[in-house]
């Protein structure tokens, strides 16, 4: 093993254990019972599991309403950016339009505004709209948030169904809307089920936005980081929250995940 | 059956101009081949036909009907893509069908009609199978026979032997021109391989930078080309070009290359005297062990044996030549030979513009 070698993978080494050891850290924690959880000094491997600590955050005051507007908002912010960013995509991975790179560029540069700034105007206007603290305004953040990435993926993989199909089927009858219905949709259709899952982690995640713009209607994220730093919330609802919210989109990025590498151009088999 | 008339057809992409002025008709039940280098303008010519393209000027007329603003489906006619273009999330009995179930054809109809184009080409075993359980031939068959079982008026192929292996390529050509004979549908096929377009087409339109450079059939476009660039593109090897010049004097009309005079057929040559390059088929030089009226000097250079004939590379002067000599004729490389042009088959051009000069054979 040459240096260079050694530095690359040790890199690749420390990258990897600050992604994952609080990850794993957590999710031992969560599987602690209770009262081992408060020892000290705390043993790093329990000598216990249990879903003891689970059991008790999932019936926590507010936890299941809030999971359930969680995926309220998910699935909104799901057929509002296909809706956006499908047609978009479409035309993107179609057409060599006037204006096509500044329209990506455009459609990225979203992501540089920060919701920091955004966040206080957009509630007094969400207030005056009522959409202040509803599972719309939250899902239409969220939309806004995640059109940049979907519009990105969905472009890549309307990019690898061959347009050829699709005057394959124009000139055997079909209309323009009929080809692509017949043809391109079907193709497409995992790749679009990607992106869609991709947005469910997206919104499922999103903690910031959803904090500023509810207040008694929290989605999932917003109830813990607010009964945390709000209510100083115990150690068991910490771990098992931050356990709850880590494990579906942790799952889903796996499950999907030869989808997000096309996406930024590597193939892995 | 239709005829297709091409009107002024005029194609750009952004400043390229694909296809500039191009006007073709394509006789009822004709095939005709659309050969030419790549970037020649032949494939956009034929997706204009099919209605894939948009114009910037010129008309499409299809059996009589002016189909420029028609979308493909609406025009008669069937394509099959170079990349097969085969649904791969439909079997191969669907995807065959396919035109039938857009055009709303009877269910019975539709499978009577499947099952008669898969007999045609071969693949009725292979109806429930999906495209990505067949080799690269049959997907080209499933593609034909769902282009076929349209009926259509027109069917246009784009290049739909390029992905084939030598063998396999040599078979489905000799299918293509036996479907064509059975079916009798008005063919356009591009192609940029000449022996395919030599061998399918009824007439060949070479094509250029955009534009038709001869239009004939197969023989005429090899034994008489229109420019230096058709003799040159057609035939393997191609046909010789050696700078010459073209004498009108007592002793009848004649050509001076190398030195050597050789006298034309007194129709051959009706240009003005001055420089000419002088076309020769390689078959068509005879080589000679010793000196000869109208023959030229030259050093062989490299002689390789083809099985049925030899190749032998010449040079006359600085100029290279291609002969074809008999398998059994002795010649090897290094020996000082002459070669001796059948007059009568050789093409003058312009040196300057590569045109054939008028009357000749």
């Amino acid at each position: 093993m040459t240096a260079r070698q050694v530095a690359v993978y040790g890199a690749a080494l420390a990258i990897a254990a600050w992604v994952a050891l609080p990850l794993i850290l957590i999710t031992l924690a969560a599987f602690t019972p209770r009262d081992v959880l408060y020892q000290w000094p705390r043993p790093l491997w329990p000598s216990r599991f249990s879903l003891d600590t689970l059991l008790f955050f999932l019936r926590s005051t507010g936890v299941w309403p809030a999971t359930l507007r969680s995926i309220q908002v998910a699935g909104l912010t799901i057929v509002l950016a296909l809706a956006l960013a499908a047609p978009a995509g479409y035309a993107l991975a179609r057409h060599a339009f006037r204006g096509r790179e500044a329209v990506q560029l455009l459609i990225l540069s979203v992501k540089m505004f920060p919701a920091t700034v955004l966040s206080v105007p957009l509630a007094v206007v969400f207030i005056r709209w009522g959409l202040y603290d509803t599972v719309l305004g939250v899902a239409a953040v969220h939309t806004a948030l995640s059109v940049p990435f979907v519009t990105a993926i969905v472009t890549s993989v309307f990019a690898g169904v061959s347009y050829e199909l699709e005057e394959a089927a124009m000139t055997l009858g079909s209309s323009r809307v009929q080809a692509f219905v017949r043809v391109t949709l079907p193709m497409a259709a995992p790749g679009l089920a990607a992106a869609a899952i991709f947005t469910f982690v997206l919104s499922w995640n999103e903690v910031f936005a959803a904090t500023i713009l509810t207040l008694d209607r929290r989605t999932l994220p917003a109830l813990i980081v607010d009964s945390v730093l709000g209510a100083g919330a115990p150690l068991p609802f910490r771990f098992a929250g931050g356990f709850c919210m880590v494990v579906p989109a942790l799952v889903i990025i796996f499950l999907i995940r030869r989808y997000l590498l096309t996406l930024w151009g590597v193939t892995v088999r | 059956m239709a005829d297709i008339h091409v009107i002024g057809l005029r194609k750009t992409f952004g400043r390229v101009v694909a296809v500039r002025d191009l006007s073709l008709q394509v006789r009822d039940g004709e095939f005709l081949v659309l050969l030419g280098p790549s970037g020649c303008g032949k494939t956009t010519t034929l997706r204009a036909i099919a209605g894939l393209e948009t114009l910037d000027r010129g008309r499409v007329v299809i059996g009589g009907r002016d189909v420029t603003r028609l979308p493909p489906g609406r025009r008669g006619i069937a394509m099959v893509f170079q990349s097969y273009a085969v649904f791969p999330h439909m079997t191969v009995y669907d995807n065959i069908v396919f035109g039938l179930r857009m055009r709303r054809v009877p269910e019975a109809e539709q499978r009577r009609r499947a099952r008669e184009a898969a007999e045609l080409l071969d693949i009725a075993g292979l109806l429930d199978r999906y495209p990505a359980q067949l080799s690269g031939g049959q997907r080209q068959r499933v593609a034909v026979a769902r282009a076929i079982v349209m009926r259509p008026d027109v069917l246009l192929m784009d290049e739909p032997l390029s992905n084939l292996d030598a063998l396999l390529r040599l078979h489905m050509r000799a299918e293509l021109k036996r479907l064509h004979r059975e079916l009798g549908s008005t063919t356009v096929y591009v192609t940029h391989d000449q022996v395919e377009a030599l061998s399918l087409g009824d007439r060949i339109a070479v094509m250029r930078d955009g534009q038709i450079v001869q239009c004939d059939t197969p023989g005429r476009i090899y034994d008489t080309p229109a420019t230096r660039f058709v003799g040159e593109f057609i035939g393997t090897p191609p046909m010789n070009f050696l700078p010459g010049e073209l004498v009108l004097d007592d002793g009848g009309p004649a050509v001076l290359v190398a030195g050597v005079r050789i006298p034309l057929p007194g129709a051959a040559a009706a240009g003005r005297p001055g420089p000419v390059d002088v076309g020769i088929r390689p078959e068509h030089l005879e080589v000679l062990p010793a000196s000869a009226p109208g023959a030229l000097p030259a050093e062989v250079v490299v002689v390789e044996p083809l099985g049925p004939a030899q190749l032998v590379t010449a040079r006359v002067g600085r100029q290279t030549v291609k002969v074809t000599v008999p398998a059994d004729a002795a010649v090897a490389s290094g020996q000082r030979v002459w070669l001796r042009p059948t007059p009568s088959r050789i093409r003058l051009m312009d040196a300057a513009t590569g045109d054939a000069l008028p009357g000749g054979p």
